[in-house]
This record gives structure tokens, C-alpha cells and sequence, in this order.
């Protein structure tokens, strides 16, 4: 045991004497969600939005002035008729455009609602979202001080279009897309390209001749790891959280054990990559090839699955990563309970089971 | 009188606090087997990349085929040659693709190239091996296609790291007679080497310590100087005086 | 119990014979040097016995204990320093050598008496990470990681590779002491001059082993004569000796070239003379290691 602790610190030695890979491994979701975030809600602030109000009344200049009073929106124009709307956008800097249709007062009081169109340019479907939320909120504001005024149950219903990009995927996508990329990166990649390091170094000879058990040598290389990635998640799900206000509505218990899964699933992954390959060139471009290129574009983290040929919806399916962020996504923000992700959560195990099996019948207690 | 091939003055490299080579002077007439020898860690890599124009000095001067290292990098980079034991050739390029690819470095022309790359397989008889990948080569006959490269622009200097290291004795001496045949053909060599024995093959060496020139005459001289029998004992008490 | 047997060693990576019919024992305490340069086989050879490769053909035992059967317990006895340095470079020396000790299940201070000498000379040092140590003290620090577990046999691969000659001479020094606690080495060097420091020594070249003995005793049986010959253009001196038709071989050698020849010294002399050679000398030489290995190679390469 005492030659395991040994093993283990002198790998944190490795990690932490590394400063240069260490502050890209803890830099990078930082920046990555930072940036994201941030990204959003500086586009928040005076986003330039057109009105085309056919109704012209004191309810439809009250909303409009509602709306244009908060720090969110700027009105940039108003226009006259619905053949101005997509010039509007075209020209680039509306974000949306706010149409009150004719009418607009009359509904409101006498059948007690009325409709509202908000369209946005959700070519940016991040901003889109986030203007429409932003939108929904302040309409539904000025209805309950409305309804206040008037002791009626009024409602405005807000029809949202989204222009360019019907097909819009949820922005909170992206927290469980990067918490995954991080993952693969430092469990696999690092994991691949430190076992490799011993190989290209020599000293994995003298490990082999040493009488520490091939198990162990494989223990003590990715036990630091599993610490670092596990922390890291931990950064990524409380920057989510804090900065981009993603929800965890399931619990965070079962949360934190699928993070744990996933590291084990990388993890494995990573050793049979080391297993296979003697540099570290290699098992860096295979991680990055075979593992980090699959995980960004097919994993349903940048595109959409749905959207896929079929014969890559199929390949998808064989991505941890896909299952990953199925089970992050259920977790967070559909609050679901182990039951309801015991298939993805079953999948990656089994996975998980198989790479290490393979990558233990391939390590080699010999050099050739 | 010939022209001096390499002259230095007071040539310095200081790193931070650190100076590895510490106002070194000598010349290297050319056309002359320059030995330079020094413990790992002496210096000497320090000094050779200075004069190959890779590294600029701290203070001092000196002057590599009539340029200043200053100033004048280009102008050397252009009539020097460069060999070391670690990096030469391209492993996964065939014999003919490496000269070629040197050859053209240096600017040779397409008929020139041609010329010499028959010229030099059939000098180290490896006209049959043209068309092998390098890797596949014994070390000997890589180390002396390295050479015959390195002077493939004929260069009217060549500098030598290292370069027979881990080679078999018959190769080393073979190695040494390429060495032999160039510098008759006035070729300035500059080389640093591990075996004592080669030192004796230069017309003069100079022995560093610590960054400094402790030791610099002909073999001959130097053996008398320190009353020694062989290069080897003359470079452990020099090596040793300073423990 | 001889500590290192090997019968018969076939290995082929390929289509390079690695190593073809190796066979030789080490004796107690016994300081055994394989000589070669680069690509005679011998790391193969390393590798084979500290259990990392397995041999095609062959049988080889470390202290009674054969290479492949019982691989475990030959790897807890074996102090091995293979070829390139390989330590931790970002570890400090102390570090690494507190590492080696514990993965090996023991403590620097149980066997600090195997490595006083020559920690005591990298203890100034123990601060600093092995990757900015100069050449010599890495395997000054090698070989402290590879003794540090009191191995019953050592393995030194080319530990003197690379190394100037002050700590190669050093490194000897203290192979000469170790050999005093009666610990069997097998050490290789592609350095001919380092034979002589071996009890016994096998010569290596392209997989095979051409001789086997004491080095005195290799140098006493070369029986072909040899003559140091020089003048003050050496270069005109190998080519004019080369075309000579009663010299057979002619090779550099420090100041003087050696040369092996039918012809009578004072024949030769009196045609050089008159070739122009000036300060010309002519003597017998003393046969070493070197001689008798490229002998032996140009043997070799006659008998393929």
C-alpha cells in the first residue's frame, strides 16, 4: 500500500511541477464557460429591436415603452409594415422585432387576451433564447400590472418565431457539452499521453522490472487523475450555475456519481489508448482524433442528433460522450431520478467495463 | 598567409547569472582539423551553436569565414556545414530524397544536385541503397551520409558534434577519413568528440573547462606540456585540476 | 550458482537478427562487459535478461532463475539502468531516489551503505531536478536508483554513453568498488578503451558474439603483428600505406596509424622515404581491445 501512496504522489509531483499544463487544464473550462456567459449577457444589454405596431393605442405604447425602458432593449426603428421585417434583420443589427397586431386594447380588455409576435434572429440561437426569455418576462410583467389596473385576469399571448433557425436547441446544452469535452480531455488524453511519457522516458522499464504489479502502475498513473478531472467537473457545474444560471433540478448526488462514471469511462479509454500506441505523439492524435473531434461534433454537443444522417445518428451511439450528456441533460434540467437514466447510466458502465478489460488483456508485462 | 577560418576575441555567453563560455580566444587557420574538447557541461555546445550564428554572444568577438556573427549570420549560415550525432537526416526519407532535400537548403541547382548526389553515393558505395529509406541504414553509413551532406554545398567550414558517437571502430576511422579528405581539400573542420583517440587526429585541439580554453597547441605539444602519454591524461588533470 | 547463464540466444525483429546464438555465463562478483557500438544487440540482450523481451529461441537464467517462467522474482533481484537515462526529469534526485526505493518496497536509509560512496558525490545536489543535473551525475544518480534496492545482480546498460571522459572514468572507479561488495555486473559500452576495466568481456557485433575471454587474454592471443607507423602528413601516409600491396589493414590510432602488413618495415620505410614522407616512424605496437575488434569485424563481414 505503501508503494501505491508513493506512486500516486510522485504522479502529483508530474501534475503540479507542470504548471503550464496545469493552467490549461483548469484555465480552459473557466474560460470556455466565462466566455460563454459572458458572451450572452453583454448581447443582452441595449439589444436593438423594431416594432411594427399596427394597433397604435395607449396598451400597445405602454408595453412598447415597457419594454424599451429596461436596460435590455433598445428601439431602433419602427416599421410600417410587415415587408420591412426581414430587411430589418438583414441589415444585422435587430435582434428582434416586436409585432402588435391590430386591435391590441380592444382584445386585451374585452376577450381578455391578446396576441404579440416576437421575432428573433436566432441565427445566434443563444441570444435568441435569452432575448426571448428576457422579452417574456417583461411582457408578462406589464400584463400583471395590467391586470392589476384593470381586476381582470388579462392575459398577452406572445407568439415566438424564430426566424433562420426553427430547430433551436437549448442553450443550457453547452454546460454539459463543455463539462464533457473537459472530462474526455484530462481523463483520456492525459491519462494516454502520461502512460506514454513513462514508455518514451524508459522508466516504464524499470517500473516493469521493479516488482510493483502492472495493476498498481496503472492505479497510481490514473488516481490523480480521477481527483483532477472530478474537481474540475465540480468548477465547471458551479461556474454553470452561478454565471449562466443553469438549473440542477435532480439531485446532485446522482449528479456528481454520473460525473464520476464518466471519468472511469475516459479513463478507460485513455489506458487503451496507452496501451496500444509507445509515443505520445500518437496517443495525443489518436485522443484528439479518435476521442475529442467525436466528442464535439457527434455527441449532439455542437449538432443536434436528430438532425444527423442516419448512418452517423448510428455511430453516435457508440460515443460515451453521447450518453454523458444525455444523462447530464435529464439530471439538470429535467430533474430526473436514477430510474429514468439507468439505460444511458447502464451503457457507459457496461462501456467502461469493456475498455478496462481490453486495455488489462493488453498491457504488457513485457516491452514487445 | 591564409586567411584565418575562425578567429574569436574574449567571446562570451552569459545565461542570467551563469556563464558558459567565458572569453574564450583562438583562430582556426583553414583547411585545419580543429579539435574541441571539454567535460559535458563545459561549454562547448554553447560556443559551437555561437559560431554557427544560433546564438548570440554576450560580448566579445569573433568571426566565422571572414563574418562577423554579429551581424553577418546569413553570409555564415551560407558556407558553414553542420553535422551532430542526434539530428541530421529525415529517417523516413530515402537517401536521394535527404540529399536532394539539402541540396536544395543551400540552393544547389537541379543538374548540380544531380551530379553530386551520384557522386557521393558512389564515393561512400551506396549506389544500390539510393532508394532506401534512411531508418533503414546501419548507423555507420548514416553518420557518413550525414557527412558527405553536411559538405554537399562545399562549405569552407564544417562543424562536428559529436559525431562518431556509439559508432563502431572500423566506421569511426572511415568516418575520419572523410574528415581527412575534406580538410585537404581545404575544408576547415571544427569537431568535438568523446574518444581521445580522435583528438589525436587533429592538427590542434583546445581542451575547455568551465567555459574557458584551458588548453589549446597540438597534440604533440600538449602531451609534452603535461607530461602525459595519451589525449586522455592530458584531459583528466586538466579536467580534474579544477575538482 | 553462476548468477547469469545464457544458452543460445535467438532474437529477430523482423528481418534484423537481433542477436543469433548468444551463450555465456557471468561468475560471482564477476565484473562482465559486453563491448559493441550501437545496434550490436546488446540492449536486446539487457532487455532479455531483466524479463522485458522474450528471446525466440534460447534459454537464459538470472541467479538460477529462469527469464521467462519466473519473471517475478527475477525483477525483485535485479537492479537494472537501461540504455537512455530514464529518470523522472521534473523529480529532484532525492525524489527519485526515494521513489525507486519505495516501488522496490524499501527505504534509502536500509541500503545506504551499498550507495554511500556514490550519493555523496550527487548530495550536494539533492534539491535539483534530475533533468538539469550534468550527464555524468544522471547516471551517477541511475545507478544510485538502480543499487538502491540491494540487487543481487546488476544490469548497466551503456552507462557511459554520452559522458565525458573525467566521469566515465569516474563511473568505473566506482563499478571497481561495487564489484568489492561482490555484486555479479553485466555492463556494455560501445567505448573499446572501457574493456579493459572487465574482468571478462564478450565482443559484440551485428547480434553475435566474436570472442569471449579476459581482455589480457584477448590481447595476448592476437597473434598478427602490428606496426605504429607515422609522419607529418598523416593523410597522405593512410593512402600511400592503403595502396602499398603487402599492407593489409590501416587504420588511425591516436597519433599513429596501425597497420598490419606482409612487407618488411624497413621495405616500407625506404618506399615512403622516397614517396616524399617526412619525420616517418616506424615501430611495433602493442595489440589492444580495438585492434582485435575490428580484426574480428572484417572477419565477420568476410565470412556473411
Amino acid at each position: 500500500m505503501k508503494q501505491f501512496f508513493e506512486f500516486v504522489k510522485k504522479e502529483c509531483f508530474h501534475i503540479f511541477r507542470d504548471r503550464r499544463t496545469l493552467i490549461i487544464l483548469f484555465g480552459m473550462p473557466v474560460v470556455l464557460i466565462v466566455l460563454f456567459g459572458f458572451a450572452i449577457t453583454n448581447e443582452i444589454r441595449h439589444a436593438r429591436i423594431a416594432v411594427l405596431d399596427y394597433s397604435q393605442d395607449a396598451l400597445s405604447h405602454g408595453l412598447v415603452s415597457k419594454i424599451t425602458a429596461s436596460t435590455y432593449f433598445d428601439l431602433a426603428e419602427n416599421l410600417r409594415s410587415e415587408k420591412e421585417i426581414l430587411p430589418a434583420f438583414k441589415k444585422g443589427d435587430i435582434r428582434m422585432v416586436i409585432v402588435i397586431p391590430n386591435g391590441f386594447s380592444r382584445d386585451f380588455i374585452r376577450e381578455r387576451k391578446a396576441a404579440i409576435q416576437l421575432l428573433t434572429d436566432a441565427s445566434d440561437p443563444n441570444t435568441a433564447t435569452t432575448l426571448i426569455n428576457y422579452a417574456n418576462a417583461i411582457i408578462g410583467q406589464y400584463q400583471q400590472e395590467q391586470t392589476h389596473l384593470q381586476h381582470l385576469p388579462l392575459t398577452i399571448h406572445p407568439e415566438v418565431r424564430m426566424v433562420y433557425n426553427p430547430m433551436l436547441k437549448s442553450v443550457f446544452l453547452f454546460v454539459p457539452g463543455v463539462m464533457t469535452l473537459i472530462l474526455m480531455l484530462v481523463c483520456a488524453m492525459m491519462t494516454s499521453i502520461t502512460i506514454t511519457r513513462e514508455k518514451e522516458l524508459g522508466t516504464m522499464e524499470i517500473l516493469l522490472v521493479s516488482p510493483l504489479r502492472p495493476v498498481l502502475i496503472i492505479a497510481g498513473k490514473v488516481v490523480p487523475y480521477v481527483l483532477l478531472s472530478f474537481f474540475i467537473s465540480i468548477i465547471i457545474l458551479c461556474l454553470g450555475t452561478w454565471i449562466f444560471g443553469m438549473p440542477v433540478k435532480g439531485s446532485i448526488l446522482l449528479l456528481l456519481s454520473a460525473c464520476g462514471l464518466f471519468c472511469l469511462t475516459a479513463l478507460s479509454l485513455g489506458i487503451l489508448i496507452s496501451s496500444l500506441t509507445n509515443s505520445q505523439q500518437t496517443a495525443m492524435m489518436i485522443s484528439m482524433m479518435g476521442l475529442l473531434l467525436p466528442t464535439i461534433l457527434l455527441s449532439g454537443f455542437v449538432y443536434p442528433i436528430e438532425s444527423m444522417p442516419v448512418p452517423l445518428q448510428i455511430v453516435s451511439n457508440i460515443l460515451p460522450a453521447k450518453w454523458f450528456i444525455i444523462i447530464l441533460k435529464d439530471i439538470m434540467l429535467k430533474g430526473s431520478g436514477l430510474p429514468q437514466i439507468a439505460l444511458p447510466m447502464g451503457i457507459l458502465a457496461g462501456m467502461t467495463c469493456f475498455f478496462l478489460i481490453v486495455s488489462l488483456s493488453k498491457f504488457k508485462i513485457r516491452l514487445s | 598567409m591564409t586567411q584565418a577560418a575562425i578567429t574569436t576575441t574574449a567571446l562570451t555567453k552569459r545565461f542570467g547569472n551563469f556563464i558558459a563560455t567565458n572569453a574564450i580566444s583562438f583562430d582556426v587557420a583553414q583547411g585545419e582539423i580543429f579539435g574541441f574538447l571539454g567535460a559535458n557541461g563545459a561549454g562547448k555546445t554553447t560556443a559551437m551553436r555561437m559560431l554557427c550564428g544560433l546564438l548570440r554572444p554576450s560580448s566579445g568577438e569573433a568571426r566565422v569565414a571572414g563574418f562577423d556573427i554579429y551581424t553577418q549570420t546569413e553570409q555564415i549560415k551560407q558556407r558553414i556545414g553542420y553535422m551532430s550525432q542526434k539530428f541530421s537526416l529525415y529517417e523516413d526519407l530515402t537517401v536521394k530524397e535527404n540529399i536532394r532535400f539539402y541540396g536544395g537548403i543551400y540552393g544547389l541547382s537541379n543538374s548540380q544536385i544531380r551530379e553530386k548526389t551520384a557522386d557521393l553515393l558512389q564515393r561512400l558505395s551506396l549506389e544500390q541503397e539510393g532508394n532506401m529509406l534512411v531508418r533503414a541504414l546501419p548507423l555507420g553509413w548514416k553518420q557518413k551520409l550525414a557527412f558527405s551532406i553536411a559538405v554537399i554545398h562545399d562549405p569552407s567550414i564544417v562543424f562536428l558534434d559529436e559525431p562518431t558517437g556509439g559508432v563502431d571502430p572500423i566506421t569511426r576511422r572511415q568516418f575520419w577519413d572523410l574528415i581527412y579528405e575534406s580538410a585537404a581539400k581545404g575544408v576547415t573542420i571544427f569537431v568535438t568528440t568523446h574518444y581521445m583517440d580522435e583528438a589525436e587526429y587533429c592538427n590542434r585541439i583546445s581542451i575547455m573547462v568551465d567555459g574557458k580554453i584551458k588548453a589549446l597547441d597540438t597534440p604533440a605539444a600538449l602531451k609534452k606540456q603535461f607530461g602525459a602519454d595519451t589525449m586522455n591524461e592530458v584531459f583528466l588533470q586538466l579536467a580534474r585540476a579544477k575538482s | 550458482m553462476e548468477p547469469i547463464v545464457v544458452q543460445n540466444i535467438f532474437k529477430q525483429f523482423g528481418n534484423v537478427s537481433a542477436l543469433h546464438d548468444i551463450s555465456f555465463t557471468v561468475a560471482p562478483g564477476e565484473l562482465f562487459g559486453l563491448i559493441g557500438p550501437d545496434g550490436a544487440g546488446k540492449s536486446t540482450l539487457f532487455r532479455i535478461l531483466a524479463t522485458l523481451l522474450l528471446a525466440d529461441k534460447g534459454k537464459a537464467m538470472v541467479n538460477g532463475l529462469d527469464v521467462v517462467k519466473d519473471y517475478r522474482a527475477i525483477r525483485r533481484q535485479v537492479g537494472y539502468m537501461p540504455g537512455k537515462f530514464s529518470l523522472y526529469q521534473d523529480l529532484t534526485v532525492e525524489e527519485n531516489l526515494h521513489f525507486f526505493a519505495t516501488i522496490f518496497n524499501t527505504t534509502i536509509k536500509e541500503n545506504y551503505d551499498l550507495i554511500r560512496d556514490i550519493y555523496e558525490q550527487i548530495a550536494p545536489f539533492k534539491t535539483r531536478p534530475a533533468g538539469k543535473l550534468s550527464g555524468g551525475m544522471k547516471q551517477k544518480l541511475a545507478l544510485c536508483c538502480a543499487l538502491v534496492h540491494k540487487p543481487s545482480v546488476l544490469f548497466l546498460d551503456e552507462p557511459t554513453t554520452g559522458v565525458d571522459p573525467v566521469s566515465r572514468k569516474e563511473f568505473w572507479d566506482m563499478l571497481q568498488r561495487l564489484k568489492e561488495k561482490n555484486i555479479p555486473i553485466l555492463v556494455s559500452t560501445p567505448y573499446m578503451d572501457e574493456a579493459t576495466l572487465c574482468d571478462r568481456v564478450a565482443l559484440m557485433q551485428n547480434g553475435a558474439i566474436m570472442q569471449i575471454d579476459t581482455p589480457s587474454t584477448i590481447v595476448s592471443q592476437f597473434r598478427t603483428k602490428i606496426w605504429a607507423i607515422k609522419s607529418n602528413d598523416m593523410y597522405r601516409l593512410i593512402r600511400d600505406l592503403r595502396a602499398h600491396p603487402e599492407v593489409q589493414s590501416c587504420f588511425a590510432f591516436g597519433e599513429f596509424l596501425h597497420v598490419t602488413m606482409t612487407a618488411d618495415p624497413e621495405e616500407v620505410r625506404s618506399s615512403l622515404t622516397t614517396g616524399g614522407h617526412t619525420g616517418l616512424v616506424i615501430q611495433p605496437a602493442n595489440a589492444g581491445i580495438e585492434d582485435v575488434f575490428m580484426s574480428l569485424m572484417q572477419a565477420q563481414t568476410q565470412a556473411v
